[in-house]
C-alpha cells in the first residue's frame, strides 16, 4: 500500500526559536481539535518491557505511554476525557498490571515510538517465509529477534533541554518541527493546546536517532533575522506589510523546503486501529539511501487531516538496513533475485548484509563460502596485473 | 575633540553601568548562575584594570548592590597609595545606602581574603561607629558583628564586648536589647522585644504556635518582612498590616504578580490603588510632565526570570507602565502577549517585539520606552529592522524619541542585550530610576562624547 501525502491542513507554521544546533518550529492550530485528546503517563525512566502479539519480547527504551481519550459526537473531550471505545486488543499492552489498572477503562493507551520502531524492525519480522538454503536455522525460526535499534534519549542530545526550556510556546500551538544542524530531527503534532502544553516537556524524554545526536554536537544554527527593504517603506502601514511579507516568506520557505522530505508521501502506510472518525496509522519511508526517512505514527480525522503525529529520523545506516530488509522482502527472501535487483552478485549482497549487521542470519558455510569466492575474485584481479576495482 | 580610544571609553563605561544596574550574579532565564557571576567577574577585572578611576566613580550611580560590594571589595584589595584612593569618601557613602546584612557579608568576604589594610580597617570602623544602634546590631547580625570587630582590631566598649565576646560572664544587661536577648532564653516573653529573625528562633526553642508568635510579633516586624508574611500569616488568621502603598515600585509590582489571577481579580481596587501611589510617589515633581508617551512592554515566557528571581523582569516591566502612565500626560502602554489588564500579566508566549512597536509608533508618541530582555524571537530580529528604518526613513529627525530598557544582563554578550545600534540600551533594575537611565541614555546614542560623560558622573559623585 502505498500512502497518500500528510495532510498539515489546519496548521500554521511560525518563527523558528534557536538554541545552539537546534531549530524549534512552532505550528499553530486556528481551531484546535477538541474531541481528540491525548494524555501523557510518565512510567519513569526504567527500560519496560512490552508484550507483542506476536509473543515476541521486545526491549526497548519507552520513557512514556500515551492514553487518547476520545468522544465520537464531538463534544469536547477533557484531557481526563469521557468513556468511549474499547482498550486496543492488538496494541502492545504494559507488562505492568498494576500501573495498567490505575488508569481508567476505555481509554487507548499506545506507546508513541514504540509502535512506529516496532513496525520498522518488524518489518519482515517473521524471517524467510521460504526456507531457502542459505538462510540459517535461527533466521528461520526465530526471525531478527533480538529486535534492537540504537536511539537516544533527548535527555543525550546536546542542548536540547536547554532548548526546551527556554522555548517560548505560542498561544494555540499545536505541534513542533525539532531540527539539529538544520535537519528535520522529528515531528511532533497533538490536537489540542493545552495537550501540546502538558506534553511539551516531554519532548527530552523521546527517541532520537543517532544522526540527530551528532548533528546536535557539531553544528550551530544560525536565525533567519528579518531584513525589511528600506526603499519600499513610507509609512508605518508599509513597516507592517513588510513585517508580515516576512513571516509569510519564512512560513513559506520553511514548509517547502526545510519539512520537505517530511512531507513527501511515505512509501507504505499501515493502519493499525480505528475509533469513531480517527484512524491511528504508522508510515515507514521508501528507505531510499542518502535522502531524509522519517517513520512515525500519525492519528488522521475522517478527512484526513492531521491530529496525531510523532516521527523518528533514521540515520544513514539505518535506511541502509531498512533498505536492504524491504529489497529482501519484496523478492521472498531469495538471495539470487534480490541480488539480481540491486545488480551485484550473490556474494557481495551477502557481504553487505553482513556488513548491515544480519550476518547471522545466513548459514555460516554458506557465508564462508561467499567470503571466499569474494576474496578469490579480487586476488585473480590484481594477480593479472589490473588496477583494483574502484571503491 | 574625539578620539577613537575616547569613544570606546565612553561605550565601555556604559556598557558596565548598565550589567552593574542589572546583573546580580544569580541565575536568568537564559544564563545559569554561574555563567552570570563569571561573565560579571570579567567585566569588573576589565574595568578596573583599564580605567581604575572610572571604576569607583561608578558607585555614585544607581549600581545595584551585589555589584557596588563587588566593586568596593576589588577596590579595598588593591589598598591604599595607588591612584584613584581617594575614592573613600564614595565607599563610605554607597556603604551607607547598603543594607546592613549585606555590608556584614561583604565585611565577610574581605576577612576571607585577607584584605586587612588600614583603609579597610577604618572603612570598617566608621561604618559600625555610624551605626544607628550597635545593640541591635550585636543581637540581629551577632556572628557578622562580631566577625566584623575582630577583623578591624576593634575593642567594644562598656557591655558590648562582652555581649559578643563572652554572653554569659554578666549576670545582666544595662542595654534593653542586650537584656531582653539574655532572658528570651527562659522567659517566653522576652522574645516579643527581639527583632523577628532573632525572636523567630526562640520560640522554636519555646515551643510557640505559629500563631501565637506571629501574633505577638507583628509590631516587631519591619516593612519587608511584613509584606514577606502577609500571605503566610493570614493562612493562621493574623494580619499583618503591611502597608503596599509605601513599598517601592518594583518590589510591589513582584509581590502584585506572586498572587494568584483570582485574588488580583478580587483584590484589584486594593492593589491598582498602592501601585499608583507608589508610581506617584517616585514621579515626585515630574508627574505628568513627560507629555505623549508610548510603551512596549514584555511579558513573553522569558519574563519569567528564573526560579531565583521570581517574574522579576516582567515586574519591572509592570513597575515601569504604572510609573510611566504618573510621569506622562497621555500614555499608551502595549502588552507583547496583547493584553489589556495589566494587573492580570503574567510570562506567557513569544516575544513579537517588532510587531509591538510598529503598533506604537503609528500613534507617533514624543517618547517611546520599550522595556523587554531584548529576546525577539517572532520573528528574530524585526524589532531591530523596524527600529532601524523608522529612525533612517520614517523620522530621521528623530521627533520620536526612542529608549530601551533591558531588566536582564546577557552573559553571553557580556553587555545587556540590544535591539538595534540607532536606539540607545539601559539597563533597568528598580523603576524609580528610569528617569534617570532615559538620561544616561542619552550617552549611549553617541550624541554627547567622553567628556561630557566623565563630568557627568563627577557631577554624580560629587553630590553624593
Amino acid at each position: 500500500m502505498t500512502g497518500e501525502l500528510i495532510d498539515f491542513g489546519g496548521l500554521e507554521t511560525r518563527p523558528a526559536q534557536t538554541w545552539g544546533a537546534l531549530r524549534l518550529v512552532p505550528l499553530v492550530r486556528r481551531d484546535p481539535i477538541e474531541d481528540l485528546r491525548l494524555h501523557a503517563k510518565v512510567y519513569g525512566d526504567e527500560a519496560s518491557l512490552v508484550l507483542l502479539p506476536d509473543r515476541t519480547l521486545y526491549t526497548a527504551y519507552v520513557p512514556h505511554a500515551f492514553v487518547a481519550s476520545w468522544t465520537g459526537d464531538g463534544t469536547p473531550a477533557a484531557a481526563y476525557g469521557t468513556q468511549l471505545g474499547q482498550p486496543l486488543r492488538h496494541v502492545p499492552v504494559r507488562v505492568r498490571r498494576r500501573m495498567a489498572r490505575r488508569v481508567e477503562p476505555g481509554r487507548l493507551r499506545f506507546l508513541p515510538l514504540h509502535l512506529a520502531l516496532e513496525g520498522f524492525l518488524a518489518l519482515h519480522f517473521g524471517g524467510p517465509e521460504i526456507a531457502w538454503q542459505e538462510w540459517s536455522r535461527q533466521a528461520v525460526a526465530h526471525g531478527l529477534s533480538p529486535r534492537a535499534e540504537d536511539a537516544y534519549t533527548g535527555a543525550e542530545v546536546r542542548g536540547l533541554d536547554d532548548a526546551l526550556k527556554v522555548f517560548e510556546i505560542y498561544p494555540g500551538q499545536c505541534g513542533l518541527l525539532l531540527y539539529a544542524g538544520d535537519t528535520l530531527a522529528s515531528a511532533f503534532v497533538v490536537p489540542h493546546p493545552e495537550d501540546y502544553r502538558a506534553l511539551h516537556p516531554t519532548l527530552i524524554r523521546d527517541l532520537y536517532g543517532e544522526l540527530i545526536y551528532e548533528y546536535a554536537l557539531y553544528h550551530p544554527a544560525r536565525d533567519f533575522p528579518a531584513v525589511i527593504d528600506e526603499s519600499a517603506v513610507t509609512s508605518p502601514a508599509d513597516l507592517r506589510a513588510e513585517a508580515e511579507r516576512h513571516e509569510r516568506e519564512w512560513a513559506g520557505f520553511h514548509d517547502s523546503v526545510m519539512a520537505a522530505g517530511l512531507l513527501r508521501a511515505p512509501a507504505r502506510v499501515e493502519q493499525v486501529y480505528r475509533m469513531g472518525r480517527f484512524t491511528l496509522s504508522r508510515f515507514l519511508p521508501s528507505f531510499e539511501r542518502k535522502s531524509e526517512n522519517h517513520l512515525g505514527e500519525t492519528i488522521t480525522d475522517g478527512e484526513g487531516r492531521l491530529a496525531y503525529l510523532k516521527t523518528f529520523r533514521l540515520s544513514e545506516a539505518q535506511s541502509r538496513r531498512g533498505h536492504l530488509l524491504s529489497a529482501l522482502a519484496a523478492h521472498g527472501w531469495s538471495l539470487p533475485a534480490t541480488a539480481a535487483t540491486l545488480r551485484i552478485g550473490v556474494p557481495m549482497l551477502a557481504a553487505r548484509l553482513e556488513r548491515a549487521g544480519f550476518g547471522q542470519l545466513l548459514r555460516q558455510d554458506v557465508m564462508d563460502a561467499f567470503r571466499k569466492q569474494l576474496n578469490e575474485r579480487t586476488r585473480r584481479t590484481r594477480r593479472g596485473g589490473a588496477a583494483s576495482p574502484p571503491a | 575633540m574625539e578620539t577613537y580610544a575616547d569613544l570606546i571609553e565612553c561605550e565601555d563605561v556604559l556598557l558596565f553601568a548598565n550589567a552593574a544596574i542589572t546583573s546580580t550574579g544569580q541565575r536568568e532565564f537564559h544564563s545559569a548562575a554561574g555563567e552570570q557571576r563569571l561573565s560579571l567577574a570579567f567585566l569588573h577585572d576589565y574595568i578596573h584594570g583599564n580605567y581604575p578611576d572610572l571604576y569607583a566613580a561608578t558607585l555614585a550611580l544607581d549600581i545595584n548592590d551585589h555589584n557596588a560590594a563587588l566593586i568596593i571589595a576589588n577596590l579595598l584589595k588593591r589598598g591604599a597609595g595607588l591612584p584613584g584612593a581617594g575614592d573613600a569618601r564614595l565607599i563610605a557613602w554607597r556603604l551607607a545606602r547598603m543594607s546592613p546584612p549585606r555590608v556584614y557579608r561583604l565585611f565577610q568576604e574581605l576577612r576571607r581574603a585577607g584584605v586587612n589594610n588600614r583603609r579597610t580597617r577604618a572603612i570598617i570602623r566608621d561604618w559600625l561607629a555610624a551605626r544607628p544602634d550597635l545593640a541591635f546590631d550585636a543581637v540581629k547580625y551577632r556572628s557578622a558583628l562580631k566577625s566584623a570587630v575582630r577583623h578591624a582590631h576593634l575593642r567594644p566598649e562598656g557591655e558590648l564586648g562582652d555581649f559578643l565576646f563572652a554572653p554569659f560572664r554578666r549576670a545582666r544587661y544595662e542595654a534593653p536589647l542586650l537584656e531582653a536577648w539574655r532572658r528570651a532564653h527562659y522567659d517566653k516573653n522576652a522574645l516579643y522585644e527581639l527583632p523577628y529573625t532573632v525572636a523567630e528562633g526562640f520560640a522554636a526553642r519555646h515551643g510557640i504556635s505559629r500563631a501565637v508568635f506571629l501574633e505577638r510579633v507583628a509590631p516587631r516586624l519591619t516593612k519587608l518582612e511584613r509584606l514577606r508574611l502577609t500571605g503566610a500569616a493570614e493562612r493562621d488568621g493574623v494580619r499583618t498590616e503591611a502597608d503596599l502603598a509605601a513599598m517601592p515600585l518594583v518590589r510591589l509590582a513582584s509581590y502584585v504578580l506572586s498572587l494568584a489571577p483570582d485574588v488580583r481579580a478580587r483584590r484589584r481596587a486594593e492593589l491598582v490603588a498602592a501601585l499608583r501611589a507608589a508610581a506617584a510617589r517616585a514621579a515626585g515633581a515630574r508627574a505628568g510632565t513627560w507629555g505623549d508617551v508610548a510603551a512596549v512592554l514584555d511579558d513573553s515566557f522569558s519574563s519569567f526570570g528564573s526560579p531565583v528571581k521570581r517574574r522579576r523582569p516582567l515586574a519591572v516591566a509592570l513597575a515601569c507602565h504604572y510609573l510611566l502612565r504618573a510621569l506622562a500626560g497621555s500614555y499608551r502602554g502595549l502588552w507583547l502577549s496583547g493584553r489589556s489588564d495589566p494587573l492580570q500579566a503574567r510570562p506567557t508566549g513569544p516575544t513579537p517585539l517588532g510587531r509591538r512597536i510598529i503598533d506604537a509608533l503609528e500613534g507617533r508618541p514624543s517618547l517611546l520606552v520599550i522595556v523587554s530582555d531584548g529576546w525577539d524571537n517572532a520573528p528574530p530580529g524585526l524589532a531591530g529592522e523596524v527600529l532601524r528604518v523608522w529612525r533612517r526613513k520614517l523620522d530621521p529627525a528623530g521627533e520620536v524619541g526612542i529608549v530601551h530598557l533591558n531588566p536582564v544582563y546577557d552573559a553571553e554578550q557580556i553587555e545587556v542585550r540590544r535591539l538595534a545600534t540607532v536606539v540607545p540600551t539601559a539597563g533597568i533594575r528598580d523603576a524609580e530610576d528610569l528617569p534617570a537611565l532615559v538620561e544616561l541614555a542619552r550617552f549611549a546614542e553617541g550624541r554627547t562624547g567622553l567628556a561630557e560623560l566623565r563630568a557627568y558622573l563627577e557631577d554624580r559623585a560629587a553630590r553624593r
